[in-house]
């Protein structure tokens, strides 16, 4: 049963075959079979999970209509508030915090019926792109345990293409659902910004963050889309109009006569030999489906990533600054008469890994004035060039594409001390970001030189999501019907039974 | 190359209140140029007359009517504080040394 799509498990719930706790039960015995490998969760909510499946099962029992989505289970990455539920985000400094309510994102999922497992191991705070700078120790890959599944969203990512969830959660600030989905072979998509509320984000970058799902297809990871967008007067920032219908796109599918431009930035050179090949063939099946494939130029995302490591680590210089030992998370050195000011700083050293320290203090430098034109002044102003190039191109093609990240996941310690290299792993997925517009990663395949996955990225303009799902959607069956079976046939077992 | 002096990084830390240690503020100092120099790229292009994006949904101020609505209770606000007292959040002295 676990290995079915959640759509699948969904008309088995339906049609009687088998219930949302039997369900449940079997996807955590799938977590503790394969998860002391994995690592894919900080926290397993048995009992809870257990407790919303019988629930569900009760309302169906009584002939209450239900969600597509109701009663199947769900990893949520540990940056999203749960009521009474250990909330991380994969730091020090929030061990032990349950947060007092839901945010958006929970109360949708729990609205739908959805079954919330657990929590989901991630980069501290979501900054990082393997996943190795949890306070919590690193996520394996199930594709290859001596490699990352990407990040930050990695435990997620990881759950789902282990079959320990068929959806997930992620969050994605400059590539964090689209990059590990990439790494791990499955479909993850960020959404457009202010589409899904941040109410109960732990804030990164506020102007950039969005929380976003996680499938093994892109009709089940349009159906999880669907649940938890929509606007939320608890988030400023939330966009007042109707969720695009990304269910009956990922459902279409034709990508007749769409124009399809590829990005001349965001390929050749820096990209591993092997996600070029597999990015090229799916470009062809495209144009066999019936679309137009056309070149567009975005001169400026050559500075997307320097503008992307000056705005986010200033918005999460100042966002960071709620950590301060007073009102609730970790508290060190309040003793002696020690002032206030000296708790706050041994708290936050002792809460904070590396990574979050050389970002706030990057942040801090470059907000400080006297340099502020100079590094956050320039910044803000190539986010506005980015987002010019974004308005050129989406003139001339319906939708761009770009292999999802350079390279297939790398060795765990790999680039850990290296932060320039880390970074450079999101130097095509940051741009979609800074302009607040959509993104999608699916499957394309392996590549040759070491069997890893290989994503393709899709982008559309903001609130055209709808699109993501089309293409998304053509591109998975034609690629599957290429291959003979879905990428993940070819995952390693784990030692548990599938 | 651009760099940062140990002394540097150690102002930046007490502005974002951080006590690092001295192998901290070492190792970052020594990551630093490479990071600015990578980061001042955004420096390399002509950005005259470019307008800045400090979002990317061009929005106004988003208010509600003036209507008292639920919200935490003093129980749940003070659920995760590390010290409480008399229905507060307790914390470390805040002015001049203790008596």
């Amino acid at each position: 049963m676990i290995n079915k799509t959640a759509l699948e498990m969904g008309q088995a719930l339906t049609k009687g075959e088998t219930s949302s706790v039997a369900l449940t039960q079997a996807h955590l015995d799938r977590i503790s079979s394969v998860d002391s490998k994995v690592k894919a969760f900080l926290h397993v909510d048995k009992e809870g999970a257990l407790a919303q499946a019988a629930d569900v099962d009760a309302k169906r029992a009584k002939g209450e209509k239900l969600s597509p989505l109701a009663g199947i289970p769900l990893a949520l990455k540990d940056i999203l508030a749960q009521k009474g539920v250990p909330t991380t985000a994969g730091s020090k400094i929030l061990q032990g915090w349950c947060p007092p309510y839901d945010s958006t994102v929970v109360a949708k999922l729990k609205a739908a019926g959805v079954v919330i497992v657990g929590k989901t191991n991630m980069d501290e705070f979501a900054m990082g792109s393997s996943t190795e700078n949890s306070g919590y120790g690193p996520t394996f890959n199930p594709w290859d345990l001596t490699r990352t599944p990407g990040g930050s969203s990695g435990g997620s990512a990881a759950a789902v293409s282990s079959f320990q969830t068929p959806l997930a959660i992620g969050s994605d600030t400059g590539g964090s659902i689209r990059q590990p989905a990439a790494l791990t072979g499955i479909v993850g998509v960020r959404p457009t910004y202010g589409a899904v509320s941040r109410y109960g984000l732990i804030a990164y970058s506020s102007s950039l963050d969005q929380a976003g799902p996680f499938g093994r297809t892109v009709l089940d990871t349009a159906l999880l889309h669907e649940v938890i967008a929509g606007h939320d007067a608890h988030d400023a920032t939330s966009i007042n109009a109707a969720v695009p219908t990304v269910v009956a796109a990922a459902k279409s599918g034709d990508v007749k006569g769409l124009k399809i431009g590829v990005i001349k930035q965001l390929q050749g050179e820096g990209y591993q030999k092997g996600v070029q090949t597999r990015f090229d063939e799916s470009l062809k099946l495209l144009a066999s489906l019936g679309a137009e494939i056309v070149e567009v130029d975005c001169p400026n995302f050559e500075y997307a990533l320097a503008a992307y490591y000056l705005i986010a680590p200033s918005e999460a210089s100042s966002n960071l600054a709620r950590f301060d030992a007073m009102r609730y998370g970790l508290r060190v050195g309040d003793k002696d008469g020690a002032s206030a000011e000296a708790v706050m700083n041994i708290t936050r050293d002792a809460g904070f890994g590396r990574e979050v320290k050389r970002r706030i203090i990057l942040g801090t430098y470059a907000l400080s004035s006297g340099y502020y034109d100079a590094y956050y002044g320039s910044a803000q102003k190539i986010r506005t060039l980015i987002i010019e190039d974004y308005a050129k191109a989406f003139a001339k093609a319906d939708v761009l594409v770009s292999p999802t990240a350079p390279t297939t996941a790398y060795k765990i310690g790999e680039k850990v001390d290296d932060p320039m290299a880390m970074y450079l792993g999101d130097v095509a997925t940051i741009p979609v970001n800074l302009a607040g517009i959509c993104g999608m990663s699916l499957p394309a395949g392996l590549a040759e030189e070491d069997g890893l996955p290989v994503g393709f990225q899709i982008m559309a303009p903001a609130m055209q999501d709808q699109r993501l799902y089309q293409v998304g959607a053509a591109l998975e069956a034609a690629l599957i019907s290429k291959w003979g079976a879905p990428i993940l046939s070819k995952v390693p077992s784990l030692g548990g039974a599938v | 190359m651009s760099s940062l002096s140990r002394d540097d990084v150690a102002k930046l830390a007490g502005l974002a209140r951080i006590e690092m240690t001295e192998d901290e503020l070492v190792e970052l100092s020594s990551q630093f140029g490479m990071i600015l120099d990578a980061v001042a790229r955004v420096q390399e292009v002509n950005l005259d007359g470019v307008k800045p994006t400090s979002h990317p949904q061009p929005m106004l101020n988003i208010t509600r009517p003036d209507v008292v609505e639920p919200s935490l209770s003093p129980e749940d606000a003070l659920s995760g504080a590390p010290a409480q007292e008399d229905s507060r959040f307790r914390v470390p002295q805040i002015l001049g040394e203790a008596e």
